[in-house]
């Protein structure tokens, strides 16, 4: 396995983040410095990352590995490339995110939870987003796709295809 | 249109930028407060208002930044609680994503209200392309001079950071927002000592969310009486109101205080109606966590009077016959939507939210998703709806934080409201098997709206 280390430009932003919170409280960075692990070795936070990230902070790996199994958006298993999620919360649900979700499992091939064979989409439901004016939708990524059809799932799926890209919270359209 | 504060320029091109907000005559308030006014004269300016805070809960904001232990020589904290998570909720992202500056400005003058050195907003992470948004607006605002050391020429310097969360509703209570900004998990804390005593690295710390900071700009720049001009009684000034569900214009819409229920519901100005031609069955009119409400109950309370868009009309009858303002979520419902599947998905939510440091709330919250869903599924016992109702009651006033209330109020107003169309499920499971029963055949016609009995 190679090495474990963030590369400088992320290691520097890491350092930055520190400085936000008072001396000795560095643990305060843990959660954005999670999103930074997780967007930099392949979505999810392996064991080895979390060690890394504990080091990194000066803590514990048990305190990292509490928080990381807390928080609905660390995965601590492989992901796809692209992670669909779906909200199904009331207000989404009022609005159709059961057809959504029927279509994808459709086009993907997958029921919800499970990954593609080519390692492409994953395809999870989550609970409310804050989206409820644009119903239904789903997240990718940093991105919101929001009154969504089944015309504008295909083609969000072929533009994903296609860029393969892998998608992270941390990159944005900002 | 309504009386607009918040919102007046939301749809000035480029209002998300430094210039343009300026232009519009934005950072007056802290031009005003740091040069005009003592920190004292803000507080009490924000406690004349009548601002009650805009996440929910309601507290009157200029009381809970007056609990502020002044006296203690820690540095103090204030902590924007952009966690925004009850279902139905979305206005503080609309907020952020479009006007930035706004919350931007109300940090910088509530900070110096509260003699804080260092400011966080706390985000939910799955709104991570609003942090940038927020950090560049910070950037402009430094580069100006609002933010950083001696801010306008005085000898008052702030530092303001953004800080993303990584999913968890829980985080909206401000404990565990608290407990999460330090790097641990969402777990509320016991209260006393209040966070206005022991908050953040304990030391002294006021909480507030996105909307109730951006209110305190308004108050600053009109003053504290005329913002009392704008509302009803004690709910003063405007309110954004989150409108989502079954109408035909679903979005985000300041309002003032007092506005008819049916008003917002109906004109066009607002949610224009129910979608499809439909008629309206039920309301939940807080976020998820507020008790549902029959037609008949939300546009009349049970005195027969007009129901208002007020803290205290809409909480009018208790809750036997009223609800909540809540977050301000308001999520609609038509004539076919199923009211114990909707409920379903709420009690999923606050089981998959549950921290599960409270057994009432961990155990209660999978147990009645369990029997909801076996209720919808088409294979409910009637000794199932009194047996949600027991566990909904014993969760509530057990727990250390209002989870496990806001995941039992739901349950128990539905059956208290709706209690026929759960006698339907379970006596007509073959009916309800098929996942869409809800729109085939509308629970209506021998099993009339139970709502519509208390009219």
């Amino acid at each position: 396995m190679a090495e474990i280390k963030f590369s400088d430009e992320t290691l520097a932003l890491v350092h930055r983040i520190v400085k936000r919170y008072p001396e000795g409280k560095q643990k305060s960075a843990l959660l954005p410095v999670l999103h930074l692990a997780q967007a930099e070795f392949d979505g999810w936070l392996d064991v080895p990352v979390m060690d890394y990230v504990a080091s990194l902070l000066n803590i514990k790996p048990i305190e990292v590995y509490e928080v990381a199994s807390f928080y609905s958006m660390y995965n601590l298993s492989p992901v796809g490339k692209c992670l669909i999620e779906v909200c199904q919360t009331g207000p989404c649900w009022l609005r159709g995110s059961d057809d959504i979700v029927g279509h994808l499992e459709k086009r993907l091939g997958i029921k919800n939870g499970e990954t593609t064979s080519d390692g492409m989409f994953t395809l999870k439901t989550v609970e409310c987003l804050g989206s409820c004016g644009t119903a239904p939708m789903l997240q990718c990524g940093a991105e919101y796709y929001e009154d969504l059809t089944p015309e504008k799932i295909d083609s969000l799926l072929e533009k994903l295809k296609t860029s393969g890209e892998r998608s992270t919270y941390m990159k944005s359209r900002v | 249109m309504g009386k607009q504060i918040l919102l007046e320029h939301i749809n000035v091109p480029g209002i998300h930028t430094f210039d343009v907000y300026r232009k519009t005559g934005g950072y007056a308030s802290v031009e005003k407060a740091l040069k005009t006014m003592t920190p004292d004269q803000v507080t009490e300016e924000v406690k004349e208002s009548g601002l009650r805070g805009r996440g929910g809960a309601g507290f009157p904001a200029g009381l809970k930044w007056s609990f502020l232990d002044r006296k203690s020589d820690k540095p103090r904290y204030l902590v924007c609680n952009a966690d925004e998570s009850e279902p139905g909720t979305f206005k503080d992202r609309y907020l952020m994503e479009k006007i930035p500056h706004l919350l931007i400005e109300g940090m910088i003058t509530s900070s110096y209200a509260l003699g804080a050195r260092t400011a966080y907003i706390y985000i939910r992470g799955e709104y991570m392309y609003i942090v940038r948004i927020l950090e560049k607006a910070i950037e402009e605002a430094r580069a100006a001079g609002f933010l950083g050391n001696n801010i306008l020429g005085t000898d008052y310097s702030l530092e303001l950071y953004v800080h993303p969360g990584a999913g968890a509703y829980i985080c909206g209570e401000e404990t565990a927002l608290l407990e999460s900004l330090e790097g641990k998990r969402g777990n509320p804390r016991l209260k006393p000592p209040f966070p206005a005593i022991a908050g953040l690295y304990a030391c002294p710390t006021v909480v507030n969310n996105v909307e109730t900071i951006a209110s305190v700009v308004s108050i600053i720049n009109i003053s504290a009486d005329k913002y009392n001009d704008v509302g009803i009684g004690k709910s003063t000034g405007t309110k954004l109101i989150s409108a989502s569900g079954h109408i035909n214009k679903p979005g985000v819409y300041e309002i003032e205080l007092g506005l008819p229920v049916e008003e917002f519901i109906y004109s066009d100005e607002y949610c224009g109606g129910i979608w499809k031609g439909r008629t309206l069955k039920a309301v939940v009119a807080g976020g998820s966590s507020v008790p549902i409400l029959p037609a008949s109950l939300i546009l009349k309370t049970a005195k027969g009077e007009p129901r208002l868009m007020t803290y205290e009309s809409l909480a009018d009858g208790g809750f036997v016959s009223g609800t909540m303002l809540g977050s301000g979520g308001f999520i609609v419902m038509d004539e076919t939507a199923c009211i114990v599947r909707n409920l379903w998905t709420y009690t999923r939510f606050y089981h998959h939210e549950s921290c599960g440091q409270c057994s009432p709330c961990r155990e209660g919250t999978g147990w009645m998703e369990k029997v909801l869903h076996r209720i919808e599924h088409g294979h409910g016992h009637a000794e199932d709806i009194d047996l949600l109702v027991d566990i909904a009651k014993k969760i509530e006033g057990n727990t250390i934080c209002p989870l496990g209330d806001a995941a039992a109020w739901p349950v128990a107003s539905a059956i208290r409201h709706f209690r026929d169309e759960f006698e339907y499920h379970v006596k007509y499971p073959e009916k309800v098997k098929n996942p869409r029963h809800f729109e085939i055949e509308p629970m209506q016609s021998s099993y009339t709206l139970a709502g519509t009995v208390n009219a």
